[in-house]
């Protein structure tokens, strides 16, 4: 679990504990439900930055109006230890509700938007259409040079995708960061 | 009640309202609207600290020996970034504070205006929680709120920013029933299932130690009452870390004296020899665990606390129990002695006849001196004559405090007010200031070094102000010690800056303040100086000259690990077959 060899430890001159290390590093979906205040993100990423935690992506917006209730998606990195350390923290904040671990939870789907432009001529443009059928994106934006793509799908999906595009004439990419919802009827 | 007021009225009545008498503060700009309706009253007094971080562990004080919640009242830019220490500080420590910072008016946010910082943003990671009022209608919920959240579950410091227009602004003031975040509701009653097992744990436990700390004194007298009793009837050893000092008498049989880094050779190897750890209301900080992988490695541990992050945070524990200590604790004790059963008697014979064998090393012991004042002699001196008082004790921070920690015996809780997780020097006068106006006809002692009562001395003059007769009783060894101490140990020797040069004389210094100076510096002339000091009526600087090269033993040095401390040279010696050499690393 921790460092086991004693020579790496005994001759530091800090009293501080050695850092944790060898211990397998995972990625957890955590969905957050707060009160919609004045500051809330900045509490909640603050949280992550002061405390040397990992946001991989990050999402935030508003899901029940009248109870100003917002819903914070964050994929985050980290040993089991730390992971566990994330939830807790978070947990005890005022305006923090509930924690959800949607990795644990298992049974849950996670999905990304991303707008995707692509410059090109020629065969270029055909094929970067043609994948884009094959990838169910939507074209949302056209000019005689150039697509925008929206797509939805897992991280995974639109990864493979942009990088399809790159040599066709990519020219930029907008992401959403992903959200994540338990399947089944129940709410969290 | 409901009425139409001010902004600033709202204030002081919520204050009212709260039961609070006494409020720590600095006017300034931004809050003299607020400063205009203390004036009006005379419920709330209100006591003019000379810097914000005076007034917010003066307010630390007052809490951590009342039990109530501490009010500090500032102004906005500076106010709020003086006060930001003691804000830290209390969040470390888990002391209830509700801090009340001007700011400058709506419109003028975010415009670099004449005093303006941006306070929500630099105490939001150094608080509990934190307000910033931009509508009036909002603010006596907040007010109250505030009270809430600092002092429900673990305790902390909240801050409310009120812009000076909020201040004229008038509304309609009540106090409300409800409360706005319905996601804040601390956990206090344990688990029972935990509970039972873990009162099952303590049964078949053949090396138990209970290891308690700053939860059990944060929970409330009773919660040290059930302690006690706790670790009557079951026999076993209890150690404390240096927040938790007081919950259980230090003349207890079963006490071990303190863990840690500084703790005694008994508590830190029950710790790491037990078979089973019960530790309550403290949080395997690093200064208690040392090298972590080495840490108590054959025991099963029992976490009781209230803050679900503490619990698994530094060390994995076999049985957490969420809740408040004194519900825990009298779940704890019902079910011990409710359940017949016996525990293992002669593996606890066994168990204290080690413990035992530790405790002859005497850890503690020092070369005492005709000559020179030890800083070890003049605490011990100080704790017998003033032992049967009704005493207070503040310290600053560095080796005077670990003394105190190590000679001075409190026997009742809130009696023993330090900065332990911040370890914020200049802690201790403004903190006697706030013990003492709660407790006015109690004996206040701030043990303190030369060097960390320069950090906060402006707050004598508060002491003077308000009749409050507090002591600083300064070991002076012309370092700052414990600095000294490391490098010492550590760094060869080098003494980079660690001297206290161009010392005032404190004697003169303490008249300048219209106190009383007083300076001792030989050991036989110490306990007739201790009793002057407790007698004058006045605050007194107590100039200790002590021998500037004593060290603070025992210690857990660098990354090492709770068998492996160093004891100084007047300890005993039980195993021969320890060389020179080896006998600095035991």
């Amino acid at each position: 679990m921790m460092s086991t060899s004693p020579s790496t430890t005994s001759s530091s001159t800090s009293h501080y504990p050695s850092a944790h290390v060898a211990q397998a590093i995972e990625t957890h979906t955590l969905a957050v439900i707060v009160d919609n205040e004045p500051g809330v993100l900045a509490r909640v990423i603050g949280l992550f930055s002061g405390r040397g935690y990992n946001i991989e992506s990050l999402t935030v917006s508003e899901t029940e109006h009248q109870k100003h209730l917002s819903r914070i998606t964050v994929v985050t990195r980290g040993t089991p230890m730390v992971i566990e350390q994330i939830k807790n923290q978070l947990d005890r904040m005022v305006p923090v509700h509930r924690v959800v671990d949607m990795t644990v939870t298992g049974r849950s789907i996670e999905r990304e938007l991303a707008m995707v432009k692509v410059r090109g001529k020629g065969d270029h443009r055909v094929e970067a259409l043609r994948l884009a059928d094959a990838f169910r994106a939507r074209v949302i934006d056209a000019t005689v040079e150039s697509f925008v793509f929206e797509i939805t799908g897992a991280a995974e999906k639109i990864d493979q995708f942009v990088a399809l595009m790159l040599p066709l004439g990519l020219v930029e990419v907008s992401r959403t960061g992903i959200v994540a919802i338990a399947r089944g009827p129940e709410g969290m | 009640m409901t009425k139409e007021m001010t902004g600033a009225e709202m204030i002081i009545q919520a204050l009212i309202d709260q039961g609070v008498e006494h409020i720590f503060g600095y006017p300034g700009g931004a809050v003299l609207p607020i400063y205009d309706a203390l004036f009006h009253q005379e419920k709330v007094r209100h006591v003019l600290v000379r810097h914000e971080q005076g007034a917010v562990h003066a307010a630390e004080g007052y809490a951590r020996s009342t039990g109530k919640v501490g009010c500090v009242l500032v102004t906005s830019g500076p106010g709020a970034t003086n006060a930001v220490t003691g804000l830290a500080d209390a969040l470390m420590d888990s002391i209830p504070i509700v801090c009340i910072t001007g700011q400058v008016p709506t419109h003028l946010i975010g415009n670099d205006a004449f005093q303006e910082c941006d306070t929500v943003g630099i105490t939001r990671p150094c608080t509990k929680y934190n307000y910033l009022v931009k509508n009036i209608a909002d603010l006596p919920r907040v007010l109250h709120e505030a009270f809430h959240v600092a002092s429900s579950g673990r305790p902390g410091p909240v801050v409310i920013d009120v812009p000076k227009d909020i201040q004229f602004a008038t509304g309609t003031y009540t106090r409300p029933k409800t409360f706005a975040h319905r996601g804040y509701v601390p956990k206090v009653k344990g688990d029972p299932e935990r509970i039972q097992q873990a009162v099952a744990m303590m049964r078949n436990a053949k090396r138990p130690v209970f290891y308690t700390g700053g939860g059990v004194i944060n929970s409330g007298r009773r919660a040290s009452e059930l302690l006690r009793e706790l670790v009557r009837v079951t026999g076993f050893p209890i150690t404390s870390t240096l927040m938790g000092l007081g919950a259980y008498p230090a003349s207890g049989p079963q006490w071990l004296g303190m863990l840690g880094m500084h703790g005694t050779y008994e508590a830190n190897f029950a710790m790491h020899e037990c078979d089973l750890m019960i530790c309550i209301g403290a949080r395997f900080d690093d200064r208690i665990t040392g090298r972590l992988d080495a840490f108590s490695p054959g025991s099963r541990k029992i976490h009781v606390d209230i803050d679900p992050s503490s619990i698994n945070k530094n060390v994995k524990v076999d049985v957490p129990i969420l809740g408040d200590c004194t519900l825990v604790l009298e779940e704890m004790l019902r079910l011990w002695t409710a359940q017949p059963g016996e525990s293992d008697k002669p593996a606890h014979k066994a168990w204290w006849k080690k413990i035992e064998h530790w405790r002859a090393r005497k850890c503690l012991a020092y070369k005492p001196s005709n000559e020179v004042i030890k800083p070890q002699y003049a605490i011990q001196r100080l704790y017998e004559l003033t032992k049967d008082r009704d005493t207070y004790i503040t310290t600053e921070v560095g080796q005077h405090q670990m003394w105190a920690a190590q000679f001075y015996g409190f026997e009742e809780p809130h009696r023993w007010m330090t900065s332990g997780g911040l370890g914020t020097m200049g802690y201790g006068i403004p903190a006697a200031v706030g013990v003492q106006l709660a407790h006015p006809g109690s004996l206040v002692i701030d043990i303190a070094g030369e060097a960390s009562v320069l950090m906060t001395m402006q707050e004598l003059s508060t002491a003077v102000q308000y009749r409050l007769p507090i002591k600083i009783f300064i070991l002076n060894n012309h370092y700052m010690g414990m600095v000294r101490q490391w490098q010492e140990l550590l760094h060869g020797g080098r003494y980079s800056q660690s001297y206290s040069e161009a010392l005032p004389d404190f004697v003169k210094l303490a008249e300048a303040y219209h106190g009383v100076g007083m300076r001792c510096e030989k050991p036989a002339d110490l306990d007739a100086a201790i009793k002057e000091m407790i007698a004058v009526d006045k605050p007194v600087i107590f100039d200790c000259v002590v021998d500037p090269a004593e060290n603070c033993f025992p210690m857990i040095p660098s990354g090492r690990a709770h068998n492996e401390m160093l004891l100084g040279d007047a300890a005993e010696n039980l195993d021969e077959a320890i060389t020179e050499e080896g006998k600095m690393l035991v």
